[in-house]
This record gives C-alpha cells, structure tokens and sequence, in this order.
C-alpha cells in the first residue's frame, strides 16, 4: 500500500511557492501541448517529475499547489497522485536519494547484501538519511534490472552489477559531486 | 541460432539513430503500409500472424483489434504498455534503449491499422533515461516526416507522445494505465466497458505492450502468414525472453517459440547452464506472477514429453504441474535458493504494489506478507500454511483487475511444490533463522 498522508511536520504551508525557469516553462508548455485541450491534467505525471528535479528533490506542499495552479487543476488532485506514486518524495529526502532493488531476483544475486553494505557504511537503515544530509537510503521494488543485479537507482541513472566495492566507489563520486551543492 | 525479427540489428553501432536505422531497412513497413495497403488489410495481416500479446496475457494481438469500437467523429487512441514492472522482465527497456525506433515504426503502421491520429507510450518513471532516448528518436521521426501531418504524402496524419509513470506496478493493467495516463491515482477501472469501448477519455482504445507493437513492423514486412511459420501451434513467431537469477548468462534472449526449455538453460548459445556449477532447483518461467515449476517438471512436463517455450507447452499440466509464457522473465533458481524466503519476497512485492482499492486485494495481500515472513524467520505455525492457501482463495476472482490472482497464484504453487520446506521451516525455527541461503545471505545471518 502506498503512502497514504501527507506529512504536516516536513511539509507546512509557510514556504514560499516555487516558480520554474523561463526555459523550463517553454518544456512545461511543450508537455501540456502533447494533449488535447482541456485535457491538460495528463500532463501532471511529467511535470511533477519535473518539479521534483527543479525543486529540492521533493514535492512540498506549496510545490504542488504550484503545479495545480499551472495546469489548471485543484490541489486536492495533485496531492492524491503525488502520495499514490512511490517515486514521488512527499518529505524532504537528503540530496542523494539511493533506492536499491530488493525484488527476487535482484535478491537471488545478493541485494540483501548492498543493502546491508550501505547501512553499514552510511551508519542509517533503510528509510533514514545520513547524519550529515547527504545520502537517503531507500528500498525499491522491481526496478527491471533483473538479468543485471543486484542493481541501485540514483536520480536518472541505473547503477548494475554491485559488488561492495563498487558501491564504496559510487558513494565517493557521489560525494564529492554533490559537497558543495 | 534461431531467426531474429526484432534485435537483428540491435548490436549495430548507431541504431539508435535515425539514419543507421534507415540505412538497416527500417520505416519499410511504414511505406509499404501507408502506400500499398488498407488500415484493414494491416490488420488482417496481425491477425493472420497469429501474434499473441507479449505483456503476459497472451491474446491475439488481432483479434483485440478488431474489437475497437469506430464510432462516426469519435478520436480513437493506440497507447504502448511501456510500464514494465513484473519482476523479471527487462525485455521491452531493452528494445527501447536497443533500438528505439523499432518501437516508433511499429507505432505508426499500428495507428494507422486502427485509424489513430494520436498516440502515447506510457513508460514506468523509473526508466526516465530510455524516455529521452525514446523522446529523441520521436523528434528524428518527425523531423524525417514519419510523423506529424500527411505522412510521406498519404494523407494519414500522426502524433505520437511519450509519458512517464510514477512507480505503481498496478499502471501495467490497462485500465490503471488509462486512469495514469489522465493524470489521475492508477486505479484500475471495472470493466466492461472495455476500453475498446471506452479507454482513454472516454473513447474507443487499445492497449499493447512494447514488443506486441515491434512486431508489427516484421509481419507487415514479410506478411502475416510468413511470421506464423515459425513458431509450434498457435504459438507463432518469435519472442523476448529476459532471463535472470542464478544463470551462467542472465540477459533478454530473441527465441523462436517452439525452442525446447532444457536447450535454452543449458546451451551456450542461450543462458549457459547455471552460475556457479550448482544445481536447477526452481524456475518461474513467466513473471513473478506465473507458478513456480520445481526441477522435475521444468523441462519436463508430467507426461515427460519436452517442456518447450511457447504459451501451450509451459502451461501444459494446468496450475497444478504446469505454468505460463506470461512476459517472458524467467528466473531461475540454484540449488542454495530457499522457496520460502522467495515467496515471501513476491508477497511483499505484490502487498507493496496493491492498488488498495478492492479489500480482498488490500487486505489479503497484506495478511500472505506477514504470514509468510513469521514463516520464514522462524514463528510460524503448521496452520499457517494452510491460512495461506485460505486467504488465497478469498482473493482470487474477487477483485477488480487480475493483480490479487497474481498475487495468490506464486503463493498457492510454491505451496504446492514446495509444501515440506514449509513445513521444515515451522519444524526448525531455529534453523530457518540461521541457515544461509544461497548467495543472497552468505553474509548476512537473518535475524
């Protein structure tokens, strides 16, 4: 079962709304086009994608009433699909968001293993964030990167064919990419 | 080697493109079609192939085409089932990131059957990357005038769009796809009517998966009675199978259906036998969601005739010795593999992925979870396994779409094939805790 609340204590109403770029906006226009009029709601999936990308790697509260607003919808309809689909952050994640596949058959091939790894290494569970607000660690299900695990998700990028000292190896790239961000 | 009707050119350097794709024969089935045939004649080809839906159902591709309703001033919708998410399938990322435009192609000449002039493919979020890589090759196919407006001078006129999911397993059922693809929860709708009634918007719509819309291109090339020679039975043409799990080479394989099971495990051209010189113990043939075949009847059925790959020969023997094709993603396990903690792991997939709109569904998926892991770490009880099979039987058939049947029917199999490792996990609790299983947990002793 997916997500069912919205949580008050990360995400309240006193932020300031954000707003995408110029450039952004001409992507957000070529998305809505791909519909018939008035038929606009179907590019939400997309757009909140996009606004999780553009804004902190989550959807805040006033982020969605953002999003409501430029597709001409009610909030109540972009926070039911923002808490349905996994993908979506409703709570503020660290900047590197790590969702490792922990389905059978990234299971057969070691999975339990990374996921012990990271913990390890990170000194979280899964679910939780690391001390200094770098890495989350999440579980993901199936992520069809069966015949290539075990396997992580980062961002866009798959991450295949782990071994610990592979994923040693990513989290110091990762690391040094996003220090001084 | 068998023949190659879609990854023929997958491996050539620069198919992603446009040009080398064009150079490699493709776009033929779009002139051939849009130039020499009827949206009909199109689709009585597809019927003639015998082609069967490559998303796990297994129905005739044709046939649910000519169910599509055409009324007069009505649009009608194509949309490709790119949502791939049954554990174990990787097949349709591949051709997609492989060989984008084969998917686009077979798009065309597939609206053009059905006589849409807008069309999506809905892919999982997760593959964000092959989107773009999806989204790239559709802006070179409109910029080549293969999509958009009057189409090489036809007249025929097509859009086609792609679009992300967010994560939900249940968006691969049609219906939900639909309600995503509104920009709505992926609920899946009670049906009928069906959605070549009413689908996307309100209006007449079919849904096919990936590789079904591929290989669409091959048989309007060459005909739909040259594709349906290969093949066994109503099982005709070629098929992607994406194998993984303890083999020597875990990948997504183009099979002619009819090759026998023993061969694709254990040749060299195929999967190479399993890793690490052990033993076959288990393999589930079709998705997460099809029944778990215990060594004996892999590549055996319980006639002892040759378990073959197609939909008739992996299903031979019903639920109670057989299986399904399903979609193809076939995992094998090795002897160290412990079926529990493995049918623990698909309940929890399925008790994660459950829409939690039918209470069967919600409920029970979530009770198997939890029985099955108080089995598997050691505090179950004998009944427990026979509350499983219960709880099975009040989720099957009563549910709005088939993800409850998928969730029960792993469950009910592994207990069928399976029932005295079960029962050892109750008579050795502490053993269950401690054992190692396989290479998964070498390391890791459960607690």
């Amino acid at each position: 079962m997916h997500k069912m609340s919205i949580s008050v204590t990360h995400n309240s109403t006193d932020q300031a709304e954000p707003q995408f770029s110029a450039e952004r906006m001409v992507e957000v226009q070529r998305i809505i086009n791909m519909f018939p009029e008035g038929k606009q709601k179907s590019a939400l999936m997309r757009i909140l994608h996009m606004a999780e990308e553009d804004f902190g790697g989550w959807l805040s509260v006033p982020t969605m009433n953002y999003v409501a607003r430029l597709l001409d919808i009610q909030p109540i309809e972009v926070y039911e699909v923002a808490t349905f689909y996994t993908m979506f952050n409703i709570e503020k994640p660290g900047k590197v968001v790590l969702e490792v596949c922990r389905t059978g058959p990234c299971m057969l091939v070691g999975s339990d293993q990374i996921i012990e790894h990271i913990e390890q290494k990170l000194d979280i569970k899964v679910g939780q964030t690391s001390a200094d607000g770098m890495f989350t660690l999440k579980t993901a299900e199936c992520l069809g990167a069966c015949g290539y695990g075990p396997m992580l998700q980062c961002g866009k990028h798959y991450h295949e064919h782990l071994t610990p000292a592979k994923v040693d190896e990513l989290l110091d790239t990762l690391r040094k990419e996003h220090s001084d961000k | 080697m068998g023949r190659k009707l879609l990854l023929e050119h997958a491996n050539v350097p620069g198919i992603e493109s446009f040009e080398v794709y064009r150079k490699n024969g493709g776009y033929r089935s779009v002139e051939k079609a849009l130039k020499t045939m009827s949206p009909q004649n199109v689709v009585e080809e597809v019927q003639a192939s015998g082609l069967r839906g490559r998303g796990g159902a297994g129905f005739p591709t044709g046939m649910k085409w000519s169910f599509l309703a055409k009324p007069e001033g009505v649009p009608r919708y194509l949309l490709c089932n790119a949502d791939e998410s049954e554990p174990g399938t990787f097949k349709d990322r591949y051709l997609m990131e492989k060989i984008p435009h084969l998917l686009i192609e077979g798009m065309i000449v597939s609206s053009y059957a059905l006589g849409c002039n807008q069309s999506y493919i809905y892919i999982r979020g997760e593959y964000m990357w092959v989107l773009e890589i999806v989204e790239k090759a559709i802006a070179e196919a409109y910029a080549n005038g293969f999509l958009g407006k009057n189409i090489l001078g036809s007249g025929y006129d097509l859009d086609l769009a792609i679009c992300p999911g967010g994560g939900a397993y249940i968006c691969g059922e049609e219906t939900a796809l639909i309600e995503s693809l509104e920009g709505k929860r992926g609920n899946p709708r009670i049906k009928p009517p069906f959605p070549a009634v009413k689908g996307l918007w309100g209006c007449p719509t079919v849904v096919n998966n990936v590789e079904s819309i591929a290989a669409v291109v091959p048989i309007v090339n060459d005909g739909g009675a040259e594709y349906a020679k290969i093949g066994i039975g109503k099982s005709t043409g070629t098929k992607l199978i994406s194998a993984c799990g303890n083999l020597v080479k875990p990948g997504v394989y183009e099979i002619e259906l009819g090759l026998s099971v023993e061969e694709f495990i254990y040749s060299d051209e195929w999967c190479g036998g399993i890793a690490n010189g052990k033993k076959i113990k288990a393999c589930v043939p079709g998705g997460s969601s099809v029944p778990i075949l215990p060594a004996n009847l892999i590549t055996k059925t319980a006639e002892g005739t040759d378990r073959l790959m197609t939909y008739e020969s992996l299903a031979e023997g019903g639920f109670a010795t057989g299986s399904m094709l399903g979609s193809g993603g076939f995992i094998v396990f090795d002897e160290d593999q412990c079926i529990v903690r493995n049918t623990w792991n698909f309940a929890r997939f399925y008790a994660h992925e459950s829409c939690g709109q039918c209470s069967p569904c919600r409920e029970g998926t979530g009770w198997m979870e939890k029985v099955l892991r108080r089995l598997e770490y050691g505090q179950g009880h004998m009944h427990d396994i026979d509350l499983l099979a219960e709880i099975n039987k009040k989720i099957e058939g009563n549910t709005i779409c088939p993800l409850g049947d998928a969730a029960a029917w792993p469950v009910a199999a592994a207990i069928r094939h399976f029932r005295e490792e079960f029962e050892w996990h109750v008579t050795h609790p502490d053993e269950a805790v401690k054992r190692n299983f396989g290479i998964a947990s070498n390391h890791m002793p459960l607690v």
